[in-house]
């Protein structure tokens, strides 16, 4: 074999001492180790510089997106963004680039900070990009961007890279159970899963997937010796509670991963039922290896309360002042309280006017193995409460683990009757006219677990009775007590 | 110098021009204010001539949410097709009635309905139909129920119904009941025996 130094490569040129036949071995394997530290260098380099991301929190969903740099700032795809949450489309026409998302129309142009939205201007700050196809948006335009796009409120933390989309927040709270030995307590407003480390003097737990925020002060302090303080961070789409600790510590989750306890490594385990997953923290100078921790719990809440309908889908027109969307999102609000009252883990699966496909209820409801669904309606006509069961469709049958998806619901159906039933039956005991039948109503046919959906109907001729607090209490309660009645049941479903 | 008679007479004209274009104007408003008049959108009725035969109709009635049956003497093609479709407008005529127990919007129809084999039928609404349909749960369901246990129960060998508006899918009839999928008749069967009783 022959090597030539081509026609690039001039004699006396560096270049030239490739050719081997003019290269003695030592200035060969020279060239060769500093190649290799070369590569090695510019491939630490690169490892060295993190990518930058940009979380993003919705009720439909949570999802992490890379950013990119133009002109000295952070850029993403508003594609990209919009993606998860609705219908959205784009087109390019030259330097123009067209998005619909949903019913909204927005025209970016390459170079220019200006955008149009819905017909009117929405300055960027920054100039937009096209780059094969994709349009790229300033990080900090998002802001103000997306409230006109989405049609609602949005939260952005731009140095951290993160993005809340709607009223999302997850928040908590941290105390000091006890303080010798201290147990340190932090109570969570919906489930996390963070990943926990340790180094010395400190654990940390990272949150990566939850919307978690500060609490009022980001630094928390407690007045113990062992655990004196607490401290809340967040950068490149994470949030970070940090703990110090003079003392070796472990974390224990309780509550189906709503509390986290801190406790001394050698103090017993003082948590509520459940809580067994630990790791440890250690002072210096001999930090302990840690691992990440999963909670022990398959499914992140027991109910999934369903408000539906929201965002351009309005449900049906209650009144010229009333929608029915909102009414959903007033009594799915209720029902959660209700059942969080008698230790029912609950997620509201649209807490704001968000837009929410039927299929992405599913699926979230699938994904999280919940005990029940339960979707909440509204409607003027006829009286009191409907409780419904999946009507299944005519429908190919399961094709070995793959369910037909809009048949899914066949397994369950018979524990979805049991709960329908029972909440028919608490109705009945409140003396609210009830009717227990099937319905083709999407999801409740895609859902493998048990599901049922509940239409709220003035019990007389006034539909502004539907609004009223002490009415809904009176369904939420209903549904509640039925739901903890049957909660063996529906708990070893899945 | 102008002759007198000729500016007298482009005055006039121009006066004359002036007083059209304000009666045009007014007359435009007019035109803008006044609804266009209504067509009849009431679906035909079934054929009155012919031999008439006994059917019974599943009814939806909204105020105690059931779906009763209902004997009626309508006239009837004799080709299956034709009486399923005679079978749905005569149901749907009923709903379009003001007193009716279940009010359907104005120029609801039922375009068609296929009949195909194995035991499959396929009604075609017109988009009037879902437009102006009601929304809710209830009231949706016993739209449905009630079209597809009318037909079922007087066309033997139906097995499952698609709905179609306008000869295409749709998500919803108004919102809630669903319209992608194939209705089990057997299912809706067992529905209807459900809503039959308050």
């Amino acid at each position: 074999m022959r090597w030539t130094s081509g026609g690039g490569a001039r004699k006396g040129s560096p270049f030239s001492t490739l050719n081997p036949g003019r290269t003695n071995p030592s200035q060969k394997w020279g060239t060769w180790i500093a190649l290799v530290a070369l590569a090695a260098f510019l491939v630490l380099s690169l490892a060295a510089a993190p990518e930058k991301h940009l979380s993003v929190y919705s009720v439909a969903a949570n999802y992490s997106l890379p950013l990119t740099q133009r002109d000295n700032r952070d850029y993403v795809g508003l594609l990209e963004v919009l993606e998860p949450l609705g219908k959205v489309s784009a087109k390019t026409e030259g330097s123009r680039w067209r998005l619909r998302y949903n019913s909204t129309e927005a025209e970016f142009q390459a170079g220019k900070n200006k955008a149009k939205v819905q017909g009117k201007d929405a300055d960027m700050g920054a100039k937009f990009f096209v780059e094969n196809n994709r349009g790229l948006v300033p990080v900090s335009a998002l802001s103000s961007l997306l409230p006109r796009i989405l049609g609602g409120p949005v939260t952005l933390h731009e140095d951290a890279g993160r993005l809340f989309i709607g009223s999302i927040a997850t928040h908590f709270t941290a105390s000091l159970a006890s303080a010798n030995p201290p147990r340190l307590v932090f109570n969570f407003s919906a489930p996390v899963n963070p990943q926990i480390s340790s180094e010395p003097g400190a654990l940390r737990m990272t949150f990566s997937h939850e919307p978690l925020v500060a609490p009022a002060s980001p630094t928390l302090t407690f007045g113990n010796k062992m655990i004196p303080s607490a401290n809340f961070s967040e950068s490149n789409g994470n949030a970070v509670v940090t703990v110090s600790a003079t003392i070796p510590v472990m974390a224990s989750f309780s509550n189906n991963g709503r509390t986290v306890t801190i406790i001394p490594t050698n103090a017993p385990a003082q948590t509520a039922s459940g809580g067994t997953e630990t790791t440890g923290a250690s002072p210096p100078p001999s930090p302990v290896p840690t691992a990440p921790v999963q909670p022990p719990v398959a499914r992140k809440c027991f109910a999934v309360v369903d408000a539906s309908h929201g965002g351009d889908d309005h449900g049906e027109t209650l009144s010229p002042t009333l929608l029915e969307k909102d009414v959903t999102v007033a009594l799915a609000r209720g029902l959660r309280q209700e059942l969080e009252s008698r230790g029912i883990t609950t997620l509201v699966l649209r807490d704001s006017d968000a837009n929410l496909s039927l299929d992405q209820r599913a699926i979230f409801t699938n994904a999280d193995h919940a005990a029940i669904y339960i979707a909440v309606h509204a409607a003027s006509s006829g009286h009191g409460v409907r409780v419904y069961t999946a009507l299944l469709p005519a429908a190919d049958d399961d094709r070995g683990p793959f369910r037909n998806w809009t048949s899914a619901q066949r397994g369950a159906l018979t524990l979805s009757r049991t709960a329908a039933t029972a909440v028919a039956s608490e109705m009945q005991k409140r003396q609210i006219p009830v009717r227990n039948v099937g319905a083709p109503l999407r999801p409740l046919n895609n859902l493998t677990g048990p599901a049922i959906a509940v239409e709220v109907a003035p019990q007389g001729s006034d539909v502004s009775q539907i609004t009223a607090p002490d009415y809904q209490q009176l369904i939420t309660s209903a549904i509640a007590t039925a739901v903890a009645a049957t909660r063996d049941q529906l708990g070893v479903a899945q | 110098m102008i002759p007198r008679q000729l500016v007298i007479a482009l005055t006039a004209l121009l006066l004359l021009a002036l007083g059209l274009g304000i009666y045009a104007w007014h007359m435009r408003k007019t035109v803008a204010a006044t609804p266009p008049p209504e067509g009849d959108t009431r679906p035909l009725a079934p054929p009155v001539a012919g031999p008439t035969e006994r059917v019974t109709l599943f009814v939806a009635h909204d105020s105690d949410g059931t779906l009763r049956p209902e004997s009626a003497q309508i006239p009837m093609p004799s080709g299956r097709q034709q009486r399923a479709e005679e079978l749905l407008r005569s149901l749907v005529s009923l709903y379009l009635d003001k007193s009716s127990p279940h009010v359907l919007g104005a120029g609801s129809d039922v375009r068609s309905v296929f009949l195909i084999d194995p035991g499959v039928a396929v009604i075609d609404l017109n988009s009037a139909f879902a437009d102006t349909h009601r929304s809710g749960v209830l009231v949706e369901e016993l739209t449905v129920a009630s079209l597809i246990h009318t037909v079922s129960a007087n066309t033997p060998g139906i097995t499952k119904v698609k709905i179609l508006v306008e000869g295409k899918d749709r998500d919803t009839l108004a919102g809630h009941a669903d319209l992608n999928d194939f209705y089990d008749v057997n299912a809706v069967n067992q529905l209807a025996t459900q809503l039959q009783s308050p």
